[in-house]
C-alpha cells in the first residue's frame, strides 16, 4: 500500500466496506426480524434493532416447527459422516503412503477422480438400491453417501499430511515389536490430529448443508435434517416471518459459531481441497 | 520393515471399506445411470429398452425443455465468468496487498459460502417477497412504486431473481482461492518489480496474474461446472417456474425423477450434466494450455 495515493486508498476502503455490507447484511436482517413480530418486519421496524424481543418465536420453531428434532437429525448424521469418513480415509491413506506396492499411485488417481464427480451422478442408482435394501428413510440413507462423497477430500488431505511424518517413527516402531496395526494406531493416527479436524471441519460443514440427497432420500418428517427441515418450516409459515427467522438462525449458528473461531482453518480446508484437485 | 509393509493381506484390509465406499456410491453408479438412460423406467417394474430415444427425446422435445435449462445453466456459467470471478479477482488482489484489515475483510467475505444455500435461498425469498420484501418496500420508499415487481414471479424477471444470489453467494470462494494464489507470489519478484518501477497495476498484470494462472484455471472450471449443476438455491426461490422460466439441469432431472416417474429419463439428464462437467473441464484446461 506504500505506493497509492491517499485518495485511491480512501476509495478502495469504500468499495471494500461496502463490499462487507452486501455480506453483512441479510446475516444481521436474518438475526433482527427472527425476534420482531410480523408488524414490526412488516413495516414498522423493517431494518433496525427490535423493539420488543420476540423470544416466542424461537421457542415456535423449536416446538411447532420442530427444528429442535432436524437440529438433532442433522448432528447425528454429520457426526457418523464424520467418523466414518475419518476411519475409512485414514486407513486408505495409511495403505496409499506407507504400505508398499505397485499400483499405489495409479489408485490415489482414482481415488481422486472424486473431487469432480457432481453427486447428480449418482442419485437414481443410489435411490434405487437404497430402496431395495429398505434403507431409504433411515438415517443411513444420507451417511453411507455423505461418507463416499467426502472420502476424495479427505484423503487428499490426509495424504499431504501422513507424507510428513517422519518414516525413521515407523521404522523404530517396528523394531520395537509393533505390527501394522500398531504403528497405525499408535504412531501415525496420533499425529494425524491436524488433518483430523480439517477433514471434520470439511466434511461437517458439505453435510450440514446439503439438501439434495437429504430431499430425496429422507420423506419421513421425523428424520428430516435441517435444510429439508427449514424448507417445510416456510412452507408451514407463510405469513408468519419471525419463526422462519427463528429457524434460519438456529440452522445457521453452529456453523458460524465454528467458523468465528476457526476461520483460518476453515479457509486453508477449502483451499486445499479445490487447489490441489 | 518392508516385510512388515508388503503384507498383501494388510494392503487390502486397508484399503477395502474406501474401495467399497467409492465404488459403490461413486463410480458403479455412474455406469448404471448410463445403462438406465437407455431404458424407459418408472423406477420399479420392468424397464423396456428403447436404445437412444430418452437422448433424441431430451434434445428435441419442447415440453421437456432441456435445451432451455441447459442455456440458462449456461448463461449463469457466462455470468459467472465474466462478473463473479472479476469481482472476486479484484477483492483477492486488493486483500493481497497487506491490506489494514485484511483478515476481517477476508472472512466475512467468506461467509455466505458456509451458510446453507436453503437458508440464503429463505433470506432472498424474504428480500424478494412482493408484499413486504425489502427490495420493493426499498423501492417504494424511494418513490419507484412502479420498478416493484414480483420478481420471482415474473417470467420476465425470475431468472435474474434467482441468478443475483447464486452469484453473490460465491464470490467469496473465489476470492479465497485466488488470495491463496496471490499470497503465495514470492515477494522477492514484486520487489524487483518495484525497483524497476513498475506501478501497481503493471506488477498485478506482468507478475501475479501469470503466476495465478493455474489457480484462474481452477477457478474458472468452477464457475462452470457449479453453474451446470447448480440446484439448491433455485429449488428454494423458484423450483425451475414460473412457466420454466428458471429450470436447470438439475431442477429438470429431480422433476423427472420424483414428480412424474421417468427414471429413464431422469439419468439421461444425469449423464448429460456428467459428461457436459467433464467436457467444459476438459476444454477450459485445453484453452489455457493453448494460451500459454
Amino acid at each position: 500500500m506504500r505506493n497509492i495515493s491517499k485518495g485511491r486508498q480512501i476509495v478502495i476502503y469504500i468499495g471494500l466496506i461496502l463490499w462487507m455490507l452486501v455480506n453483512l447484511f441479510p446475516v444481521y436482517w436474518m438475526f433482527t426480524f427472527s425476534l420482531k413480530s410480523n408488524p414490526e418486519i412488516f413495516g414498522e421496524n423493517i431494518i433496525g434493532l427490535p423493539r420488543e424481543w420476540l423470544w416466542s418465536n424461537y421457542s415456535s420453531a423449536l416446538n411447532t416447527g420442530k427444528m429442535g428434532v432436524y437440529f438433532l437429525n442433522s448432528a447425528i448424521v454429520a457426526i457418523a459422516t464424520i467418523l466414518i469418513t475419518l476411519v475409512v480415509a485414514l486407513m486408505a491413506t495409511f495403505a496409499l503412503t506407507r504400505l508398499i506396492w505397485k499400483q499405489r499411485k495409479t489408485l490415489n488417481k482414482f481415488f481422486m477422480l472424486g473431487l469432480t464427480i457432481p453427486i447428480h451422478a449418482s442419485i437414481v442408482p443410489v435411490y434405487v438400491t437404497l430402496s431395495r435394501l429398505h434403507l431409504l428413510n433411515t438415517y443411513w440413507a444420507l451417511i453411507i453417501p455423505y461418507s463416499a462423497f467426502s472420502l476424495s477430500m479427505a484423503i487428499l488431505v490426509c495424504t499431504g499430511f501422513m507424507n510428513e511424518i517422519p518414516r525413521e517413527l515407523d521404522e523404530s516402531a517396528c523394531i520395537d515389536g509393533c505390527s501394522v496395526w500398531g504403528i497405525f494406531l499408535r504412531i501415525i493416527v496420533p499425529l494425524m490430529k491436524p488433518a483430523v479436524a480439517t477433514v471434520g471441519i470439511y466434511t461437517f460443514l458439505q453435510c450440514w448443508n446439503e439438501l439434495m440427497f437429504a430431499n430425496v432420500f429422507i420423506s419421513k418428517s421425523s428424520l428430516r435434517t435441517l435444510p429439508v427441515g427449514v424448507q417445510a418450516l416456510s412452507g408451514q409459515y407463510t405469513t408468519e416471518w419471525g419463526p422462519i427467522g427463528a429457524a434460519l438462525v438456529l440452522a445457521t449458528f453452529p456453523t458460524l459459531f465454528i467458523y468465528i473461531f476457526l476461520s483460518k482453518k476453515i479457509q486453508d480446508s477449502f483451499v486445499a481441497g479445490a487447489v490441489k484437485g | 520393515m518392508k516385510k512388515l509393509y508388503s503384507n498383501k493381506l494388510h494392503i487390502l484390509i486397508f484399503l477395502l471399506p474406501a474401495l467399497l465406499l467409492f465404488c459403490g456410491v461413486l463410480i458403479a453408479p455412474i455406469g448404471a445411470s448410463a445403462y438406465f438412460s437407455f431404458f424407459d423406467w418408472s423406477g420399479f417394474g420392468a424397464k423396456t429398452f428403447i436404445g437412444f430415444s430418452n437422448y433424441k427425446e431430451l434434445f428435441t422435445s419442447n415440453a421437456i425443455g432441456f435445451l432451455k435449462a441447459l442455456r440458462n445453466s449456461l448463461l449463469l456459467a457466462l455470468l459467472s465468468v465474466f462478473l463473479q470471478l472479476p469481482l472476486a479477482l479484484a477483492l483477492a488482489l486488493t486483500l493481497g496487498k497487506k491490506i489494514k484489515g485484511e483478515r476481517t475483510f477476508l472472512s466475512v467475505y467468506f461467509m455466505p459460502v458456509l451458510i446453507s444455500t436453503v437458508v440464503i435461498g429463505q433470506l432472498w425469498l424474504k428480500i424478494y417477497n412482493p408484499d413486504y420484501g425489502i427490495l420493493n418496500v426499498f423501492l417504494r420508499s424511494i418513490g419507484r412504486e412502479d420498478w416493484a415487481q414480483i420478481w420471482l414471479g415474473n417470467k420476465k424477471t425470475a431468472l435474474g431473481a434467482v441468478f443475483v444470489p447464486t452469484l453473490w453467494q460465491y464470490v467469496g470462494y473465489h476470492m479465497l482461492l485466488l488470495y491463496a494464489g496471490v499470497k503465495s507470489v514470492p515477494q522477492e519478484l514484486r520487489e524487483a518489480a518495484m525497483l524497476d518501477g513498475a506501478t501497481d497495476g503493471q506488477v498485478n498484470r506482468y507478475i501475479v496474474l501469470p503466476y495465478i494462472k493455474p489457480i484462474i484455471r481452477i477457478s474458472v472450471i468452477f464457475a462452470v461446472t457449479g453453474s451446470l449443476k447448480s440446484f439448491d438455491l433455485i429449488y428454494v426461490l423458484t423450483n425451475g417456474g414460473p412457466l420454466h422460466a428458471t429450470e436447470v439441469p438439475s431442477t429438470l432431472m429431480i422433476n423427472m425423477l420424483f414428480l412424474r416417474n421417468r427414471y429413464g429419463m431422469g439419468s439421461t439428464i444425469a449423464v448429460m450434466l456428467i459428461i457436459l462437467c467433464f467436457g467444459f473441464a476438459l476444454l477450459i484446461s485445453a484453452i489455457f494450455k493453448e494460451e500459454d
